[in-house]
């Protein structure tokens, strides 16, 4: 019977989906040792290397391997040369796993940094703590992945001694969007979408609760599915709500699109996100006009930094073919402080990397402490960053300006 | 429900796309019983293919001379790359069990967008597309309809008119017919069923071009991996429709659309149901209709009740 044949095709289409979702990792490091006496190092990185959101997750590899490159040529750790070994995950949780337990694999391998995904990070630290393997990442944003799941009750718990950040969590980032759009662009009445993942759907409910803290109003909330692409509805629901402004918790890819559709129903309201949607490809993608659309990131922006000239010249000269994106700095800093735990190490083992030197270099990793390209550089009892300075951006004549920096404080 | 004429034209126009997609899946499951699941990404070939024919034009290009220049450009690279699938991956697999040439599409699928994604020029994100600027026509207080919107929702009526007089009163459309009914039995009377599945694909790989350039045009942005969420969306209209009828898909894509649309607006609106509803549903609420449809009529929408050849 047909039907019959179309539940076989069914069962084909699903298995297909799922083949797609998480096809096969790119392998981008070679194992071969140098010849020379040094000894190899290798840094891990998982990061999104294809897909939607490749542009970050470039820029994470290549600065990752700046980092490196720079330890290799000033001789930051005599006798130890750093290699990177950078594995794609394509924003996949489960591809995110396969690779941790790829790199716990190479016995070369003393720390790793990545992933972007706070969803992804969520499948990969259970197998590096059981390796004892360092992880630090560039981008992560949900309180959870350092603090425990009852972050939200006050209940502070470190779950993964082998985690760090480099990144501020979304509690700090949500609260501080939350105040901007109450307090200083004098929004009332928000429309609060996300696209359910792990960093999106935490960020828009940490931003709703202290916006209606402050005494705004929600109006309505949405969720849209990534991948998809058309918002049209959603945006028509913005539009016969009355909201003022609209936040995205999500990335770029949605958030570009959402933002253009709602523009295009004719309300004229911004759209604000965090850190997932400050890239250009937000403004780019389309050609609708993102004028006036809000979004906030971690640090002080790169540009303006002293500590950051640097590492801006040094990207350029390297001439990597991606820019170094939202996180380049992030990440040149998380691989900088893998080097340094393992400087320090090396140092305490008379030079030559002890026996145990994964779970050193973690213990090692919670001690370091330097000026880095994104400012200073340090870890707290969760190993969460204690930089927490954050920046809104708002988009303005195509790019995105940032009109407003500041340290947050509870 | 003051916003119901915006959202019934929403999902109007999403459904006329998803039909035009659809109509790939229908036409070659039709003649050959191949489900091509490499045709959401003969879509998305369509829309780069489209975007290259942009890049030749000179800038400054008004978008109505254009475009008909981009459906052109379009069609030709997804049309080659249907026809270069079915003679290198489909043929040679014609006579083994319909598993093979199944997989051999999904695999297909993940080739073709890997490919794209790694040879044209910055197409490892998403790149922007020529976009109707101006504003939306206004109907009536409630309803705007956007340029675009206008745009695929007069282009797939007459997409499909045009098909329906070419399978109908054409030769080739004949034999098609002929070929779909008993291909052996067509072989005999003399009819090139090798052509008549060539073009199957072609046909369907052009409307799949028209849908990639509507898509661009209101998007105002493509991506290489778009054609995968487009493409079960389409197949899953040309099973609503009834797979192998043409106005099947057709319907089967508006229906599936207004799902959606309708899904998103007004299923939270429902006492007790906030929770289901929203844009984190309606995909949920199209398969519960997709099923509900193929429990009441297993053929389709529009479908005839044949039984199996296999």
């Amino acid at each position: 019977m047909r039907h019959r044949s179309l539940l076989i095709l069914t069962t084909v289409i699903t298995t297909g989906a799922l083949t797609l979702t998480a096809c096969g990792s790119r392998d981008g490091g070679s194992k071969d040792n140098s010849g020379g006496k040094k000894t190899v190092v290798v840094i891990g990185v998982d990061a999104p290397l294809t897909g939607s959101l490749s542009a970050l997750g470039q820029g994470i590899k290549n600065s990752v391997d700046l980092a490196a490159k720079t330890a290799n040529k000033n001789n930051e750790v005599p006798g130890i040369e750093f290699k990177v070994e950078a594995l794609d995950d394509q924003a996949v949780p489960a591809s995110g796993q396969a690779n941790a337990t790829k790199l716990v694999g190479n016995k070369d391998v003393l720390g790793v940094v990545g992933p972007l995904n706070s969803g992804v990070a969520q499948q990969m630290q259970g197998v590096f703590a059981s390796a004892k393997l360092a992880q630090v990442s560039p981008a992560n944003t949900n309180p959870a992945l350092s603090q425990g799941d009852n972050w939200g009750k006050g209940e502070f718990k470190r779950g993964f001694d082998t985690y760090f950040r480099t990144a501020a969590t979304d509690v700090v980032q949500g609260k501080f969007a939350a105040q901007y759009l109450f307090k200083d662009a004098g929004k009332k009445k928000v429309f609060i979408v996300d696209d359910k993942q792990t960093y999106g759907a935490g960020l828009a409910a940490i931003f709703a609760d202290e916006f209606k803290k402050l005494g705004g109003e929600v109006v309505g909330t949405d969720h849209v599915t990534v991948k998809e692409t058309d918002f049209s509805s959603t945006a028509d629901k913005v539009k016969s709500s009355g909201a003022d402004s609209v936040y995205f918790g999500g990335q770029y890819p949605e958030g570009g699109l959402l933002a253009d559709q709602i523009k295009k129903t004719g309300a004229n309201v911004p759209l604000m996100g965090g850190d997932g949607i400050q890239d250009p490809a937000f403004i780019s993608a389309s050609g609708e006009p993102n004028e006036g659309d809000l979004a906030t990131s971690i640090g002080y922006p790169v540009e303006k930094l002293d500590t950051a000239k640097k590492f801006i010249e040094d990207y350029k000269a390297e001439g990597y073919k991606d820019p170094y994106a939202a996180y380049g700095g992030y990440s040149y800093d998380a691989g900088w402080a893998v080097i340094q735990a393992v400087k320090a190490v090396a140092a305490a083992n008379n030079g030559k990397l002890p026996t145990d030197a994964r779970a050193k270099v973690v213990e090692a990793l919670g001690k370091v402490s330097f000026e880095g390209v994104t400012g200073k550089v340090a870890f707290d009892q969760y190993g969460d960053t204690t930089n927490k300075q954050l920046t809104v951006y708002k988009v303005e004549g195509g790019k995105w300006v940032d009109v407003k920096s500041d340290t947050f404080n509870q | 429900m003051h916003e119901l004429p915006q959202q019934l034209a929403n999902g109007l126009a999403l459904g006329a796309l998803y039909g035009l997609i659809a109509i790939g899946y229908t036409m070659v499951y039709g003649i050959v019983q191949l489900i091509n699941f490499a045709h959401g990404e003969i879509f998305m070939i369509g829309g780069f293919g489209a975007l290259t024919a942009y890049a030749i034009l000179p800038t400054g290009t008004s978008l109505l001379i254009a475009i008909p220049v981009m459906i052109i450009g379009g069609a030709i690279c997804s049309v080659a790359v249907a026809c270069a699938a079915e003679r290198f991956a489909y043929r040679p697999l014609r006579s083994a069990p319909r598993l093979a040439p199944l997989i051999t599409a999904i695999g297909l699928s993940i080739a073709l967008q890997q490919l794209v994604w790694q040879f044209y020029p910055d197409a490892k994100k998403a790149v922007s597309f020529p976009e109707f600027t101006g504003p939306a026509f206004k109907i009536t207080e409630n309803l705007a309809i956007q340029r675009a919107d206008l745009f695929v929702l007069i282009l797939a009526p007459l997409c499909m008119l045009a098909l329906g007089v070419f399978v109908q009163k054409s030769r080739s459309g004949r034999a098609m017919q002929a070929t779909a009914q008993d291909p052996d039995t067509a072989k005999l009377m003399g009819i090139n069923t090798d052509r008549i599945i060539v073009m199957a694909f072609a046909i369907g790989a052009a409307f799949a071009a028209v849908a990639a350039v509507a898509y661009g045009v209101d998007k105002g942005q493509i991506n290489f991996e778009m054609g995968f969420i487009l493409g079960l969306k389409a197949f899953t209209a040309a099973v609503l429709g009834g797979i192998g009828n043409i106005y099947g898909a057709m319907v089967g894509g508006v229906v599936l659309g207004l799902a959606e649309a309708l899904s998103i607006a007004y299923i939270e609106e429902i006492p007790g149901m906030q929770q289901l509803g929203g844009g984190a549903w309606s995909n949920v609420w199209a398969f519960v209709l997709l099923i509900v449809v193929l429990l009441v009529r297993p053929q389709g929408l529009l479908g005839q009740r044949v039984t199996d050849r296999a």
